[in-house]
Formats: C-alpha cells, structure tokens, sequence
C-alpha cells in the first residue's frame, strides 16, 4: 500500500449513526437506574430501608426471570406474548403435582423439575408453531396465550389451587444469607444467561440471526433451530418462575397469576435498550429495566399514589426508553 | 460527441455548487468543493470508495445537510434543507439502493406521495394514462399495473427513472446505475441518458467504470479524499489519467499474470437440476484454477452456486470433492467440505451490518475461537492479522460494518470467509460497487491464493473482469450452460454471443 491510500478514511454513513455509538446510549439504562435510586431515596424516607429493598427486588424477581427468556426471544426477533399465561398453567400444575405426590422435600423438588421441564415443553410448542408451521411470533404466541390461560381456568375449575405441602413455602418465602430466595435464583440466572449470550457461539448466534437472518443462514448458521430454541429458555424460565411464584404465596389462583407478566418482560428488556427490532441487547440492560420498573412501583405505593395511575407511568416510562432508543438507532 | 462542455460555457450554468465543506462529527468528508454545473449536460463524478461522491451528491437532493458553503440553483442561492426542497427545485437522485415499494404497482409507485385526486379519491385512470406515456417516452414495454416484486432490477431502475420524470426533473442524479445492469440493459440506459439530455435534463452520474463514463459523459469532475482533484472535458482526458487522479499514483496492473489449472479435480459437478431453475449442470474445477462464469442475470450463475453450497435444494445432483462422493445439504456441509461462498448480495446475505468487523470474520468459524467459552482475546488477534492483511480501512476492529465503505465491508466478508480456510472459493460479483484500487487488490489476492493451492470460481457480469482474470469461461443461459470458452477465445465477442444465444443454443 502507498501513502496515499493510506489516508483514505470510511465515509460515515450518516452523523446520526455516529451519535448511536458514542457510549452514553449504552448507559442510559444504568444511568437512568442511578437518577431514580438517587430520587427515590430524597423522595421516601423508607425507600433505602433493607427490608424494603430486598422486598422490591423479590417483587421484580419474578417477572425478573421471565424477562431474562425474553431477552433471547427478542433478540432473535421474535416476541413471546404467552409467557403470562404459561405462569398459571405452570403454576396450576405444579401445585396439583405437589398435592398428589405428598408431603416432603423430594416431592418439592419433582414438582420444581416437572414445572421447569413443563415451561421448556410449552415453549418448545410456541417454537415449533413459529419455526415449523412458519407463523409470525405474535400471533403464535397470542393464540397460546389464549389458548393456555383458558386450559388453567379449565383443569382449576377457575378455583384457587392450594398447595398442602409444608416444605413447599420456603423456596419463595425463605430467605439466604438475607436475602431472598427467588432473588438468589434471578441473580445466578441473569448470570447464567449473560454468559450464554455474550460469551458462547449459541448468543452470538441468537444475535446474527436477530439481525439478519438470510445472513446467518449463509453463515452455515441453523436459523430455525436457534430461533426455535429462544423459546424453549423463554419457556424454562417461566417454569422457574412459576415455581416461585406459587410456592410464595402457597397457592395459585388461576385467573390472575401472570396475568400482564408477559407485558411486564417485554418492558423490561426494551427499557434495558434491548432492541425490539432484534439484533442486539443485553441481560444487564434487561435486569435493569427489570429493577427500575420495580422501583417505580415500589416508589409509587411509598408515595401514596393511586393504584389505578400505576399503569400510567409505566406506560410513560416505557415510551420514553424506546423514544430514546429510536432516536438512537436512526 | 458534439462539445456541449464548450457550448455551455457561455450559457448560465443551472448549478453552481460553492465551497461546500461537509463535516461528520467533526471529521471532514469534503472540502471546499466548487463546480458549475450547465444545463443539459452529462456531468461524470469519479472517485474511490470514500471519496465523497455519494455524500455531495447526497447533498444536492437534501438527504444530507452541508456543513458550510452555498449552493446556487439557476442564479439565486438556494438551502436545500431536505428531499422534498431538492424536488420542488427540479433535482432528483436515483439512488443504488431503490426506494420502491415491492408491494405496490409501477403506476402507484410513480405516483406515491403526489397522487392525482378527484373529489378526494384517487384518479387512477389519469394515473394510468400519465405512467403509460411516460413509459412510452422510455421506450419500455413496463405495464402500468404490473408489481413493483414482479420487475427485474433492470426494470425496477426504469420505474425510479419514470418517478423522477414525473415531477418536472432538471437535474438527475444516478448513483451507480449500471452496476446493476447487464450489458445489454446498459445500452439500453445509455440511449435513455441521450434522450433526457435531448430533453433539457442535467445528469449527474457517478460510476466506477471508466469505459462507461468516457462514452457517456461531456465533462467529469473527480474527487479523492473529500476533495476535487480535476474538472476535465471527457474528450481531453484518457482512462489512465482517470485512474491516475483518482488514486493519486499510477496505477499499473490491475489484474495479476494468469495462472492454469493443474490437472487435478477438486471439485465435480454433475447433473445438477432444480426444477424450472438449472438443467443438468455439469463442470470441473481444476485445482489452482480461477475458473469464470459469465451470462446474462438470470442465467442461473447464482443458483448454480447456492445449489454447490446447499443453500437450495436440488432435484438432482452428483457433486465429487477431490474425487469423493459428498453430499451437501446445508451450508454447514459445504464448510466442511472446504467450500466457500461470496454472495453478490454483501449486506443483505453476506455480513451482519451491526456487528463489528471481529464479530463478522468469526461468524462462521466460531467454533476455532471457543475455549470453553469464546475467547474474545484469539478472535480479536485473527481479525486484527486478517485487517493487515488485507488492509482493510476502518476506524477499529470495533467497527460496525455499517460504516465501513463497500470496498471495506467486500474485504471483510472475504476475511470471513477465508477464516473457514477453503480450499474452493466461490465468488460472486466480487468487485460491484468497488473503486478500482479495492479491486486490484482483491484480484490479486485470489491470484496470491491460488498460487497456495485454492481454486476460485468467479461470477461476474463485468466481462473485462472475466477476461483478465480467468484462464477458462462457462457461460450459462436459462440455467443451463451453453458454452466453455479457454485462452484467446476468452473475448467480449464470444461471451456475448454465447450468453445471448446467438452461439451455442439449447
């Protein structure tokens, strides 16, 4: 190479694309956790209370989990809406399973694998109509939605299913080394999903095919089978979820356990700067939009606000993370 | 060619475009670019990728905003603040990239965003009536009412033309446009130019090949690094000069020495069909070999190769590898059988445009990268040798694709593929869109590779790149192959003749 051709530079493809890359809009979720934990803590008096903290973060780690799935999902470009609906299932069955097996820890711990395999199977379903029969992600999994909730409501009688085991109770409610269990299990996932997506070749490929999916496949990639399997860890998640769920409150009640989880995830992971377009993001983003969702709540309840405006400013939070994300992208 | 340069000299120009500096993020892409630019005239822009052709041009349509400078549009200093401001003045740019609407048809296209009404509802018999004279004056058979995802490339370019000269065009911007193009339908856009310069209409034309802008255009302008290296009347200034200024040296031997095939099979093909696309395929390459495939677009070059790699399935085919047996039915296979591929299609099937460059060159071969967990340290080392290598330009291995030039983001998904360590690489238009100073280095370096023992099938349209680099031609039409072309025989001429029919008919 010459010295004149040395000093050609890459044309910039627009000034705007630039702006996507300089590091703030990485951080955005974080800084934006860092704004409200700072106001939270001038607002309420009892918000930096541990016993408070540790209960917001067993509030979120619920849907907590669910969103870490869901991260796979939207970055493979999918969406799964039927997350909400597969909690009460989940959780309807596992407690019956728990009823008909006796008391004791064994029949807790079947009851936890038959509920994380029964979510994985559920999911597996979702994958199979979406990647087999080549139906659109929303659709698929609104139909499922639909279609598992209603199953709930039948095999319950539409009746609370209360768990009889005395064992049961502590996986939710227990606590470890002070803080609680569920908190414990959405920290070692969120780890464990982390890694899965950034430092394995399975997230990388999750990534590719969320980004362009013709490339990927000329890419040697199985696109259908990475696809596919997105919603089989969205669906185990959820099982985990359902576990938790129930055993805290030591029962299900068919008609409203999960119900608006699925929205809940969703939020969480674009307000984590996942984009919904596919392609990138990140499980600390997620786990962040996770906690501020919490903490909003949390502050809201503390601050005496009326249950029915919740809804309100999770609503504006959630258009204002992706009017920043938008404006990022273009 | 009658001199409108010189004639025009003493006519105001329609254009004058005034020290226009353009900034991105602080980084200057062009500086102080002055150039009048007369009514009725063919104007060239030349330059390497990065040059700034794109981004000046884009700043006269209004796509983007020029940092300082003035722009003058028949006399009077206009702001052109955006597409539409550039539209209502008479400029309009046909982009590479075409901005249709597959799910629509040509007439609504055209007419998309200034309908014709008639007491509220759309007038679409006038709408009929104005794309069908329109199409008329092209000189093309285009239905009115046929789908924008029905059409070739070639007819989806005349339906941008169309829509430019819909709303009273004076300054026509194309992009590129042959690169697109066969041969055939070059001529056809070239006796187009010659209307609408017959017509009034100013076009500005930026390509990459020399031969097209010494016949096309009266003056061209060349850019090299963001600024204006040279205004030329076509006549004064020969091809050698234009790749001279274009990469400020000389420029000598863009394609390497020839190299033969030895007499080993690597690779076999026979009786590769696939129903209404390919029709018993059959051909050898020999190790070494940089073997050419030449036709018209349509002609099955792409499926031939996507049907090798198991991207499609075939209704037959016996493929040998180093004389075994293999079957290939996904790409997977193919990698292991050593094969590789280049799609012409580089963003939309070759690279993932949001992942930076690391990320891409390991893409396939991330297995080799995973010590338990992927070791991001060997992968950022390997991406880090294959950027020398191949001297590929970017801000860092961190860089999104997206903002690398063509010619970049081409050596990028070439070290891609070489990271599979083939020993059969399969090209497909491995130059288009590329400055000529990218291509001499990628031509080199298949030269460099088969030296090492690799075998490289090329398909290109661009029969000069076919006749300087490969030792043998097949030439396919209609998804069969009609002709195998060795040595002197390998010319202009006998390709055409082939790949149009005239020779060698089915």
């Amino acid at each position: 190479m010459s010295e004149n051709t040395k000093i050609i530079m890459t044309a910039p493809q627009s000034p705007l694309s630039r702006l996507s890359r300089l590091p703030w809009a990485s951080y955005a979720p974080l800084i934006a956790l860092l704004v409200l934990l700072a106001f939270s803590a001038i607002a309420s008096e009892h918000f930096l209370i541990p016993r408070n903290l540790t209960n917001v973060l067993r509030q979120v780690s619920y849907t907590g989990i669910i969103a870490l799935g869901m991260t796979f999902v939207i970055i493979a470009g999918g969406i799964d809406l039927s997350v909400g609906s597969m909690v009460a299932l989940v959780g309807v069955i596992c407690v019956m399973l728990l009823n008909w097996f006796g008391d004791g820890w064994y029949a807790v711990i079947f009851a936890i694998g038959a509920a994380v395999l029964m979510g994985a199977a559920l999911g597996a379903l979702n994958g199979l109509i979406i990647t087999r029969g080549k139906v659109a992600s929303f659709i698929a999994t609104l139909a499922t939605m639909s279609i598992l909730r209603s199953l709930t409501l039948y095999i319950s009688d539409a009746g609370e299913v209360v768990s009889e085991n005395s064992f049961f109770p502590e996986i939710g409610g227990g606590y470890w080394l002070g803080i609680p269990i569920p908190v414990w299990v959405f920290a070692i996932l969120a780890l464990i999903c982390h890694v899965l997506l950034k430092h394995t070749a399975y997230g990388r490929h999750v990534c590719a095919v969320g980004s362009n999916a013709t490339v990927a496949s000329y890419s040697a990639i199985k696109v259908r089978w990475v696809y596919f399997t997105t919603f089989v860890i969205a669906g185990a998640m959820v099982g985990i979820s359902a576990v938790l769920l129930s055993s805290r409150l030591n029962s299900v009640s068919p008609g409203d356990a999960g119900l608006f989880y699925e929205l809940d995830a969703i939020a969480a992971v674009v307000i984590g700067g996942t984009a919904l377009s596919g392609g990138k993001g990140t499980i600390w983003g997620t786990v962040i939009g996770v906690i501020i969702l919490g903490i909003i709540n949390n502050m809201l309840n503390l601050l005496g606000v009326s249950a029915y405006l919740q809804g309100t400013v999770k609503g504006l939070v959630i258009l204002i993370a992706v009017l920043a994300q938008f404006k990022g992208d273009r | 060619m009658p001199s409108t340069a010189q004639a025009s000299l003493a006519v105001q120009p329609i254009m004058q475009i005034d020290n226009i500096v353009k900034e991105f993020s602080g980084v200057r892409v062009l500086h102080k670019v002055t150039i009048d630019i007369f009514p009725g005239e063919v104007l060239g822009v030349l330059g390497e990728n990065g040059a700034g052709k794109s981004t000046l041009l884009k700043i006269l349509c209004g796509i983007y905003q020029k940092t300082s400078g003035s722009i003058y549009f028949a006399g009077e200093e206009v702001q052109i603040d955006g597409p539409a401001s550039a539209k209502s003045l008479g400029i309009s740019m046909i982009p590479q990239e075409f901005n249709l609407i597959n799910t629509l048809n040509v007439f609504e296209n055209i007419f998309l965003g200034n309908e014709y009404s008639k007491g509220g509802l759309l007038d679409k018999k006038s709408m009929r009536i104005r794309t069908k004279a329109l199409l008329d004056e092209l000189q093309t058979e285009l239905d009115p009412d046929a789908l924008i995802s029905t059409l070739s490339v070639a007819q989806k370019q005349m339906v941008e033309i169309a829509k430019a000269l819909v709303s009273e065009v004076k300054v026509l911007i194309m992009d590129e446009p042959t690169t697109v193009l066969t041969d055939h339908e070059v001529k056809i856009l070239f006796a187009l130019v010659a209307r609408l310069k017959k017509r009034g209409v100013t076009l500005v034309f930026i390509s990459h090949k020399l031969k097209e802008v010494k016949k096309l255009c009266d003056r061209l302008i060349i850019l090299r690094d963001g600024y204006l290296v040279s205004i030329d009347d076509v006549d004064d200034i020969e091809e050698a000069d234009m790749a001279r200024k274009m990469v400020g040296r000389e420029l000598n031997q863009i394609y390497p020495e020839k190299v033969l095939g030895q007499s080993e099979t690597v690779l076999k093909v026979a009786n590769l069909s696939i129903k209404g696309l390919l029709h018993d395929i059959n051909f050898e390459l020999k190790k070494g070999e940089i073997l050419g495939f030449a036709g018209l677009i349509g002609a099955g070059r792409t499926e031939t190769a996507e049907a090798i790699m198991g991207l499609r399935t075939c209704d037959s085919a016996n493929i040998e590898i180093n004389g075994e047996p293999v079957s290939i039915d996904n790409v997977g296979d193919a990698v292991a059988c050593k094969m590789a591929y280049l799609s012409e299609d580089r963003q939309g099937k070759g690279l993932v445009m949001n992942f930076d460059i690391v990320k891409n060159i390991s893409l396939i071969s991330l297995a080799k990268y995973v010590r338990g967990l992927i070791s991001t340290k060997l992968e950022k080392q390997q991406a880090q040798q294959y950027v020398e290598r191949f001297d590929i330009k970017a801000a860092s291995i961190a860089s999104e694709l997206i903002n690398l030039s063509g010619g970049n983001q081409q050596k990028v998904y070439l070290a891609k593929w070489m990271d599979t360590e083939p020993q059969i690489l399969i090209l497909d238009e491995p130059t288009r869109g590329i400055d000529v100073n990218t291509k001499k280095e990628i031509y080199h370096f298949i030269h460099e590779m088969t030296q090492q023992g690799m075998s490289v099938i090329v398909i290109s349209s661009e029969l000069e790149e076919l006749i300087g680099l490969t030792s043998r031609v097949i030439v396919m039409r209609e998804g069969a192959i009609v002709g195998e072309l060795c040595g002197d025989d390998i010319n202009d001429q006998e390709i055409m003749y082939y790949a149009a029919g005239i020779k060698g008919g089915v």
